[in-house]
């Protein structure tokens, strides 16, 4: 009995450990990150729906370019083939383009997700896939808001696909391959900070042409890419029923009773052990 | 492991042991059973199918989508068959916390049971990852996603498994005829049990807690902040019903194995879940009632997803919970029985409604599993309960443990 108990306890130790140990390598990622989050404003008024977005963008990833284009009334959805893809919607304004791809959130419900943190939010505030750290489990898929990752079925080495605002360009000093060619001057890439700010400006600067709303700037408690619109965005294929507390904050009420339970239940059932063991006789003849 | 190797071979000699394990592996009792002729076609189909999909991709047999990542396997294979696995942490609490000793004579099928079903639940989930040679990433290696709160369930599967497996290893110490081996490993038992429960309490509302992100795809009738309480408080009396139908089978199966003080008991353990159970399905509809009102979910009832919602209350936690009831007081086993197997529908129901009903539900083109997913979540089941028959079997833990074994105490 004495040594099953220490055994226990050591165990509990140990559980204790690692689980105050990884809380603070958690908190530790975000007090490292003094940089700011850069993002991608997107100014739907300016975009004419030419796809050389999405042409750049399969030539910068390897991917194959779009054979559809952009029609009101059909919704195109990126797929495993294709990181972004133009939506065109008929509203009083005429007819509106739309570009998709995953949003980069200030806090990533797929990140949080990740139990081997294969998707991972950048200090410079891209949202990347690590193909050796992931398990394939999509749980990803099933946590984002937005349904950015996409999951290559017919693959035995399958990968998720999804925008990383081009990290890699970036990281060389380029703007995402989007954001380069777009010849409509629709896009732009930048500190998000300064993006919300000339997003405002342009809002301010060109009254009646914008709508009073950036998506993008609380949704999902804050995204990288940001939309400026001319018509309401419920009307341009938005989902405007986004919370705008992070996704992530959904789970962590759960995940912060963790260590209580950890704690308290080996020792509230030590004790009742303890307690019930000198009536054994009496529970047997209760029962 | 190694541990418990050695101190067997110490007390058997070496050789012996090789030879007597290989005679254990041949099969024992009748080959042409109606079970038997019945699940191995099955078996073997599912082994075609699983080899194929690792082969050509997880698409080519299921029937998954972009929008709907988790199907059948993860719905039914893992959140509810871990669900029903919960029978084994309920009974240890009340044999070796509670001391209530009337239960003792199905703590080591119960046990059996549990770690069984959690080998092959998480087996399943081995079938539905995309990359599965890189599963041992969040328990080795340096990419812990705290975070997570898969990161969570999959840790407490490994834990709990190891921690089942030393509950059930005085059976496997007895089947070898290992002494000293079965003298340390029942010392354990307790400390097992103790970090058992507590891992049982953390994962059952854990599968729940996966869907919180999820908050936009859940049909709102079953989309609340409580989801990890109702299925934690649901894991009790799924458990338990598992239990009670579970022995109804096996008493009659193998009552060969089984003494006559046992069968006797039998009834009177029975009717005694049954309370349990009546208990544990009033709290929990009591929270339904509590989320429902709080959630201000009335106007969502006038709809058939609400009339769906209906049934499952009332007819599949409010029905059983009066035969629980009406079986306890009347003594009536074969009610408690009926009650169980209307309890199991209603987990199923419960936890698909959850992962995959009301998963999408406004999705033009709902997500509906293919036959091939069925016939590999069968396959799971069947071999599972092959290995479940194979272990019954050999290893006392239906019938009496050898009288040495008993001196041990």
């Amino acid at each position: 009995m004495a040594l099953n108990r220490r055994t226990f306890f050591k165990a509990l130790g140990v559980t204790g450990v690692t689980l105050a140990v990884g809380k603070q390598s958690a908190s530790g990622n975000s007090a490292k990150n003094n940089t700011e989050f850069f993002g991608v404003l997107y100014d739907s008024t300016r975009c004419v729906g030419c796809q050389t977005c999405e042409v750049s963008c399969a030539e910068a990833n390897g991917l194959n370019p779009p054979t559809d284009t952009p029609e009101a009334g059909k919704v195109r959805k990126t797929t495993d083939k294709y990181r972004t893809v133009v939506n065109a919607y008929q509203t009083d304004n005429g007819e509106v383009y739309v570009k998709t791809q995953c949003m980069h959130c200030n806090e990533p419900a797929c990140a949080a997700a990740c139990l081997t943190q294969a998707m991972y939010k950048t200090h410079e505030g891209a949202v990347i896939w690590r193909g050796k750290k992931c398990m394939g489990c999509r749980y990803c898929m099933v946590s984002c808001p937005f349904d950015a990752p996409k999951f290559e079925y017919f693959s035995s080495n399958p990968k998720i696909e999804k925008c990383t605002m081009c990290y890699e360009r970036t990281q060389e000093g380029k703007l995402p391959a989007c954001v380069e060619n777009c010849p409509a001057e629709a896009m732009m890439y930048g500190p998000r900070r300064e993006l919300i700010k000339e997003a405002r400006k342009r809002i301010v600067e060109n009254p009646g042409i914008y709508v009073d709303h950036i998506y993008g700037e609380h949704e999902a408690g804050g995204t990288g890419w940001l939309y400026l619109s001319g018509v309401p965005f419920e009307k341009a294929g938005f989902n405007t029923g986004i919370q705008t507390k992070s996704y992530p904050e959904l789970s962590k009420g759960f995940l912060y009773s963790v260590p209580t339970i950890f704690i308290l239940w080996p020792a509230i059932l030590l004790g009742i052990r303890e307690g019930s063991r000198n009536n054994n006789e009496n529970e047997e003849s209760n029962e | 492991m190694n541990n418990t190797g050695s101190a067997i071979a110490r007390d058997n000699d070496g050789k012996n042991t090789f030879k007597f394990l290989l005679s254990e592996l041949k099969p024992k009792g009748k080959i042409l059973t109606p079970f038997n002729i019945i699940s191995l076609p099955i078996m073997l189909l599912g082994f075609g199918i699983i080899v194929f999909r690792f082969w050509k991709g997880l698409g080519s047999v299921t029937n998954l989508t972009q929008e709907v990542p988790w199907g059948l396997w993860i719905g039914f294979d893992v959140v509810t068959g871990v669900a029903f696995a919960g029978g084994a942490y309920v009974l240890t609490f009340m044999v070796y916390i509670l001391n209530i000793k009337k239960y003792h004579s199905i703590v080591r099928v119960t046990v059996l049971n549990g770690f069984l079903a959690y080998l092959f639940y998480a087996g399943a989930l081995l079938l539905d990852l995309g990359r599965p040679w890189n599963v041992i990433n969040p328990i080795i290696g340096n990419s812990f996603g705290v975070s997570s709160v898969l990161f969570l369930v999959a840790w407490h599967f490994l834990l709990y498994m190891i921690a089942q497996l030393i509950e059930f290893s005085p059976a496997i110490a007895e089947w070898l005829g290992a002494k000293r081996a079965r003298k340390i490993l029942s010392a354990m038992t307790v400390g097992a049990v103790i970090f058992g429960i507590t891992l049982s309490t953390l994962h059952q509302s854990g599968l729940g807690a996966l869907y919180l992100m999820a908050k936009d795809k859940i049909h709102p009738l079953w989309y609340t902040e409580f989801i990890p309480i109702l299925f934690f408080v649901s894991s009790i009396f799924a458990g338990l019903s598992m239990v009670i139908f579970e022995g109804s089978i096996t008493y009659k199966v193998f009552s060969d194995q089984i003494s006559n003080k046992d069968h006797k008991g039998h009834d009177s353990i029975i009717i005694g879940l049954s309370k349990i159970c009546a208990v544990a399905m009033f709290a929990y509809f009591f929270l339904q009632i509590v989320v429902f009102v709080h959630g201000k979910k009335w106007q969502m009832i006038d709809s058939p997803m609400g009339y769906w919602y209906l049934t499952e209350i009332l007819g599949f936690v409010i029905l059983p919970m009066m035969m629980f009831y009406y079986s306890y007081t009347m003594g009536s086993v074969k009610v408690a029985r009926i009650a169980a197997i209307i309890t199991m529908i209603g987990i199923i129901i419960n936890r698909l409604n959850v992962t995959i009903i009301g998963f999408r539900w406004d999705e033009a083109v709902r997500y509906v599993p293919s036959w091939m997913e069925f016939v590999v979540t069968l396959t799971v089941i069947f071999t599972e309960l092959w290995i479940f028959r194979w272990v019954i079997n050999r290893m006392p833990v239906l019938r009496e443990a050898p009288s040495w074994a008993k001196e041990q105490h």
